[in-house]
């Protein structure tokens, strides 16, 4: 039963992943992009907290903790940049 | 009465195995949904939502079946996907913002009529600076 | 003299927890070290956090976030609905809220919960801090929507952090 919600979950997760490429190439406009991006980490998150459950190992969480921290980081930065056409001040 | 504990025992780990079962793909479809809206809505603004609100929800059910998951491994508890998902939480809404606000900036076409308020603090705001140029390579007419 | 031992004991709070949860174990020596960090970091960097967070009725709080959870849970299912539903359903907006808090963090919590909660995102807020611009999935009356926001989130909050006494 597990297996099988995993494996709905990772089909799900996968076409998440997609859709976001999709609008990351799309654009229009560099805010969407910056979205887009985000959101794509938002969904790595996502697999590899399957990812996790899957293989039985809670190893795959330092991954996701960092890739949280960093993506927030980098959105915010590029947000600053698109505001103030700097990053540092 | 050991038979007994014995099918407790495993009703219990069924019951867990739904719960976890569910919410993994309940917090997928979330997750999926989010990217759907990014993908399909009408304008930047609208578009916004779906990560903001779905994304984080969906990855926040994914955590707490990964915590049920591995606290009843009888390994002790497991509780540290619980700070992503706070983080995510929190942050969700600060990219939200700070994305809606540089759109505003740079008049990202909307289907809503853009707010009056907007243009002219901005005008305020960038004619006490230099003129700056914008990521589009447009200096700013101020 | 207190206040120089002890800066932010809530930022000692949460960090000695955020310590206890990296590390993924509860063992006494844990969290210890967590108590040793949450103590520590505080008075190090004590100048980036000049102002002491007042919160005047920390339960409100508490029942305040459970709401705002709850909400949250609504508030997907309605999005994921109208995403699904498509663009035709679709009422896009921006809704001024004109503010009556005056804290900044205060008005931080106003503006994330907004952001999480049903089809409505915090989009600007004006340089003296008094409107705060929201934009709105489906919006069906603008006035309806900055009283509610006002309502369900601005008073609670104000409750909270700035309690008329």
């Amino acid at each position: 039963m597990l297996s099988t919600a995993l494996f709905i979950a990772f089909t799900l997760v996968c076409g998440a992943l997609l859709l976001s490429l999709w609008r990351l190439l799309l654009g229009p406009d560099h805010p969407d992009r910056i979205l887009a991006l985000d959101t794509l980490y938002v969904n790595t998150i996502a697999l590899l907290v399957l990812l996790g459950i899957l293989l039985g190992s809670a190893l795959y969480f330092e991954a996701a903790l960092l890739i949280a921290m960093m993506g927030f980081v980098g959105t915010v930065a590029l947000c600053k940049y698109l505001l103030r056409g700097d990053i540092i001040e | 009465m050991e038979n007994l504990t014995a099918l407790v025992a495993t009703q219990t780990e069924h019951l867990l195995e739904i719960a976890v079962s569910a919410l993994i793909v309940i917090g997928a479809a979330f997750t999926f949904i989010g990217s759907l809206g990014l993908a399909r809505l009408g304008d930047f603004y609208t578009r916004l939502h779906g990560p903001t609100k779905a994304t984080t929800l969906g990855v926040g059910a994914l955590l707490i079946a990964s915590v049920i998951y591995f606290s009843t491994r009888g390994e002790g508890p497991s509780l540290h996907e619980v700070l992503v998902t706070v983080f995510l939480f929190i942050t969700a809404p600060v990219s939200a913002h700070l994305l809606a606000k540089a759109a505003l900036h740079l008049r990202v076409r909307s289907i809503a009529p853009p707010p009056l308020a907007v243009e002219g603090a901005d005008a305020g705001q960038l004619r006490a600076d230099v003129p700056r140029t914008n990521s589009a390579g447009r200096t700013e007419s101020s | 003299m207190l206040s120089r031992l002890l800066p932010h004991p809530l930022l000692t709070l949460a960090l000695a927890l955020t310590w206890v949860l990296l590390v993924n174990s509860f063992t006494p020596g844990q969290a210890l070290l967590g108590v040793l960090l949450g103590w520590a970091i505080p008075v190090f960097t004590r100048r980036f956090w000049p102002d002491r967070v007042r919160i005047a009725r920390p339960w409100w709080l508490v029942f305040f976030l459970l709401k705002v959870l709850w909400d949250i849970l609504v508030a997907n299912v309605a999005v994921a609905a109208l995403i699904l539903g498509g663009q035709r359903f679709a009422r896009p907006a921006f809704v001024p809220v004109p503010l009556e808090l005056r804290s900044e963090l205060a008005i931080s919590i106003l503006a994330n919960t907004v952001s999480l909660t049903p089809g409505t995102v915090s989009a600007w807020l004006s340089p003296d801090r008094r409107t705060l611009i929201v934009h709105g999935l489906r919006v069906t009356s603008a006035d309806a929507l900055a009283q509610e926001i006002k309502t369900r989130y601005e008073r609670p909050l104000r409750d909270i952090f700035e309690p008329p006494c």
